[in-house]
């Protein structure tokens, strides 16, 4: 633990801190462009120069300076403040003004250092160099003549993404980030460069020229297109959500998302359900409410009632619905559309044990039939991370890539029954091993991975090594919540009455009875419906979510749903005062109230440990994966179906079409 | 100008070239470079491999060779590391050429020591001579390019062609140089200066005089 002085102020230091470190730490801002705490050290952009006694009486780079014992750093005096006038204005010599055009205006690091650290005028009389714009997909705009070559974003591409396709070509003047040949940029995490950009030579491509920063009303909310819970903000402007990014929570997302994440939210303003419909003659009509609910009180359903939970509801949602069925003398609950029925007994049987942030540290890894890289890309990140601690990857399952370097055992999920010996051997040396099964194998293998538990001693004092991906933001909360029947969705088949939550991903036809659809899209699930109830999209209510580790979070309403639509719940206290069975809550703080009683775990928020008591199931797997669940990571949806840039992604980056676009 | 020449990768590029494959003499020279190195430090050979490749087409189409794409993600394949990794390198340094050049590729110096001594003229020659700087001549012979400092400094101006030197040139040296290549000669590498051999100073040393017969000790004459 070093000691150091920071301007006359002495402070101890963590070992291996950098020079930077110890001057955040004595609470002295820091100009940088190319540093950044996820990312390796580059040390090219000396923005971050500060006097160091002792040393060479020169400038240093604080970011790639390790902090010494004794060492005294000096952040205020005149050798710095024109070391850092000189770096501002070189940075600049070839960077254009044109602030009024450039999307990044308002939160740029550029504008802001070189308002505070710059010399406010500039000495360049000569022509600025420039270059041409770059492609990289459907996701980063580039506007390559502002890029000041930190390589945030190449280094972002190789170290966090694992696809190498960002780089820096020729030398000197000539220098340009590109990606290889144009083409797009193969990651599902792309967009997180664009973030990473501290100018505005990566923009946001479907958000540009949308709006300014400062006009935008921020939310803090939880994502819903993966289990993975990403922390986000959405950004609203009048009605419409303009875009998403990520908030920092080294738990779950560090900082990063999913480009599914970031962009699919262009499909909430399109193909909304915005007022109630009842199908008549085989067509659906437009109605109001009241007639809705009375096409639904005329169903003669004699407590045959059932409610299928969609993959992006919230937990409040799926608790209305529950109490209502409750009501109606029913508890046919169901949220795995896709007709699966692994055991639910035991949570801690289908939870990621090791937490999220919990996988860095994991040495032996087994992937059971999961394509992570699609199922949880930002768990897929914290593997990558295991992986240069010195972790060994095993997987089953069809070859996929997923940005690193993994030993496949064959798609045969019989070999789950007789590991080879160099597993087994890694396993034994592992201090912390770990399997993580996919939706794929749940199916067929869970008992069997469960009883990896005992044979790879995957629970330990302290370390649970037995985790389950799930991919829809609501299954967790759903499990806790009951939404799981012995035989999966085939038990609610027959029901007379069924409410389908947001729920689109299920075999609707299958349904024999009145079949009701409470939902924000009009996709596959309302042109089933014989009663659409128009509700609220995640960006529209306030909501909890537990993700795929059991943390339980809550997200704030950012807009309101448009036309007629409205919030879940309140859908199903009207509906149940139509139905003769008022539900006791009036308010969304007495739901949660009655919910918490229900399920204590959904009382507090973070993260919640379940009891290790894993059923007994039978050991033996069988049968060869064809297959992983996710077919196209772009389209897994409602709203991203809805939305023109994940389709255009899809098209583009699963499909492989060309979008060669004309110069403009 | 920030944007150097487009690299071809048209569809006729990756016909022509997409089946690169290593000679047998490149194989054993691969296998001699990628000896040098450590397991696991494959990616080190990355220059001399591009090298390698770039000499290879030069052998395959009759001149002084370039890196198509293809050629470039071939050698990434060998040594197993990302495409763009390779492509980075193969952009970053001027030997190695991403368009096609001619049998003799002429590199004049332009650097401030060649420029005083007379850089103007080599160049004045190569253009009488119908080279034009960035282009290939019409019968395929000679490509012309400008660089920095090939560290010749001593024997300015100089030119580089394909993995000679000829130094201490004029104006008619350097045209008479160019002649005899493109009639097929080989002129002489080296200092052009009848009389001199390397780069040693003209009429003899004029500094450290002690030192040419035996080792002198200098240190007690420091002032």
């Amino acid at each position: 633990m070093p000691k150091v002085k920071v301007d006359g102020v002495e402070i101890e230091v963590p070992q291996g801190a950098t020079v930077l470190q110890a001057c955040e730490l004595a609470g002295k801002e820091i100009p940088r462009f190319c540093y950044h705490e996820r990312l390796s050290i580059a040390g090219n952009c000396r923005m971050c120069l500060v006097e160091v006694k002792p040393g060479p009486p020169k400038p240093q780079a604080s970011c790639a300076l390790p902090a010494a014992e004794n060492q005294e750093i000096f952040t205020t005096t005149p050798m710095v403040k024109h070391a850092r006038e000189g770096i501002m204005e070189f940075l600049l010599i070839n960077h254009p003004l044109d602030c009024p055009i450039c999307d990044q205006g308002g939160e740029c690091d550029l504008q802001d250092q070189s308002v505070a650290y710059g010399r406010g005028h500039s000495r360049y009389a000569e022509n600025k160099r420039a270059v041409t714009e770059k492609y990289m997909g459907p996701i980063v705009k580039t506007i390559m003549t502002r890029c000041i070559q930190c390589t945030r974003c190449v280094r972002f591409a190789e170290e966090v993404a694992g696809v190498e396709e960002i780089g820096a070509i020729y030398r000197g003047e000539n220098m340009q980030i590109t990606s290889y040949l144009e083409e797009a940029v193969s990651s599902e995490l792309s967009g997180n460069v664009v973030d990473l950009c501290p100018v505005g030579a990566l923009t946001s491509k479907p958000y540009a020229f949308e709006a300014r920063p400062w006009e935008l009303r921020k939310t803090l909310t939880i994502d819903v297109m993966d289990a993975v819970g990403t922390n986000i903000r959405l950004d609203s402007r009048g009605r419409q959500v303009l875009r998403c990014v990520p908030r920092v929570n080294d738990e779950v997302n560090e900082e990063w998302a999913t480009d599914k994440t970031r962009h699919a939210v262009d499909g909430l303003v399109r193909k909304r359900l915005d007022r109630p419909y009842v199908r008549r003659d085989g067509k659906l009509h437009p109605v109001t409410w009241d007639e809705a609910f009375a096409a639904i009180a005329a169903v003669d359903h004699g407590g045959s009632v059932a409610a299928v939970a969609g993959d992006l509801v919230d937990c409040e949602t799926m608790f209305a619905a529950k109490a209502l069925l409750k009501e109606l003398g029913s508890s046919l609950l169901e949220g795995r559309q896709t007709g699966m029925d692994y055991d639910a007994s035991s949570l801690a049987a289908v939870n990621f044990n090791t937490t999220i942030a919990g996988t860095e540290e994991a040495d032996a890894i087994l992937l059971v039939g999961t394509n992570l890289r699609w199922e949880a890309p930002l768990v897929n990140t914290r593997i990558r991370k295991a992986i240069k601690k010195g972790a060994k990857v095993f997987a089953i399952g069809p070859e996929t890539e997923l940005t690193y370097k993994v030993e496949w055992l064959g798609a045969d999920l019989a070999v789950l029954g007789s590991l080879p010996e160099r597993v087994t051997e890694a396993f034994g040396k592992a201090a912390k091993p770990m399997v993580i099964v996919g939706g794929a194998a749940l199916k067929g293998a869970h008992g069997a991975a469960l009883a990896l538990v005992e044979t790879l001693g995957l629970v330990k004092d302290g370390w649970n090594g037995f985790n389950v991906v799930h991919m829809a933001a609501s299954r967790m909360g759903g499990l806790m919540l009951g939404y799981a029947q012995k035989a999966g969705i085939s038990a609610l088949y027959d029901a007379k009455l069924s409410f389908f939550l947001g729920a689109d991903e299920c075999d609707h036809a299958r349904f024999t009875g009145f079949k009701v659809y409470v939902g924000h899209h009009g996709d596959r699930g309302a042109h089933h419906a014989d009663v659409i109830l128009p509700a609220a999209s995640y960006a529209e209510k306030s909501g909890t979510y537990v993700n795929l580790e059991g943390r339980v979070q809550r997200g704030e309403r950012a807009v309101f749903p448009p036309g007629d639509a409205r919030e879940d719940w309140t859908i199903f206290r009207a509906l149940s005062e139509k139905l003769g069975c008022t539900l006791a809550f009036d308010t969304i703080d007495e739901l949660r109230a009655a919910m918490a009683l229900d399920c204590p775990e959904l009382a507090t928020l973070g993260l919640k440990t379940f009891a290790w008591n894993p059923p007994a199931l039978g050991g033996t797997a069988e049968g060869v994966l064809d297959g992983y669940p996710i077919k196209d990571f772009y389209l897994t949806n409602a709203i991203c179906r809805a939305s023109p840039t994940m389709q255009r992604c899809s098209a583009e980056l699963v499909h492989g079409e060309s979008f060669a676009e004309a110069a403009e | 100008m920030a944007d150097a020449h487009s690299i071809p990768d048209e569809a006729e590029t990756r016909a022509r070239w997409g089946a690169f494959q290593w000679n047998d003499d490149s194989r054993a020279k691969r296998d001699a470079i990628l000896g040098r190195y450590p397991k696991g430090r494959e990616q080190s050979a990355s220059i001399p491999l591009l090298d390698l490749a770039q000499r290879q087409v030069g052998a395959e189409t009759q001149t002084q060779g370039w890196l198509p794409v293809p050629v470039i993600e071939f050698v990434a394949r060998e040594i197993g590391v990302p495409y763009m990794r390779v492509y980075e390198v193969a952009t970053f340094y001027t030997m190695f050429n991403l368009a096609p050049v001619g049998r003799f590729h002429v590199q004049v110096c332009g650097t401030t020591p060649c420029m005083l001594r007379g850089s103007d003229d080599v160049l004045a020659a190569c253009k009488n001579k119908g080279l034009i700087k960035g282009k290939t001549t019409p019968d395929g012979l000679f490509t012309l390019t400008e660089v920095e400092c090939m560290g010749n400094c001593a024997s300015a101006p100089m030119v580089q062609i394909n993995d000679d030197n000829f130094e201490d040139l004029d104006y008619d040296r350097t045209v008479a140089i160019i002649e005899a290549l493109a009639n097929g000669q080989t002129p002489k590498p080296g200092t052009q200066e009848p009389g001199r051999h390397t780069v040693e100073p003209k009429g003899g040393p004029t500094s450290l005089t002690a030192m040419v017969t035996e080792n002198h000790d200098y240190r007690g004459e420091w002032a």
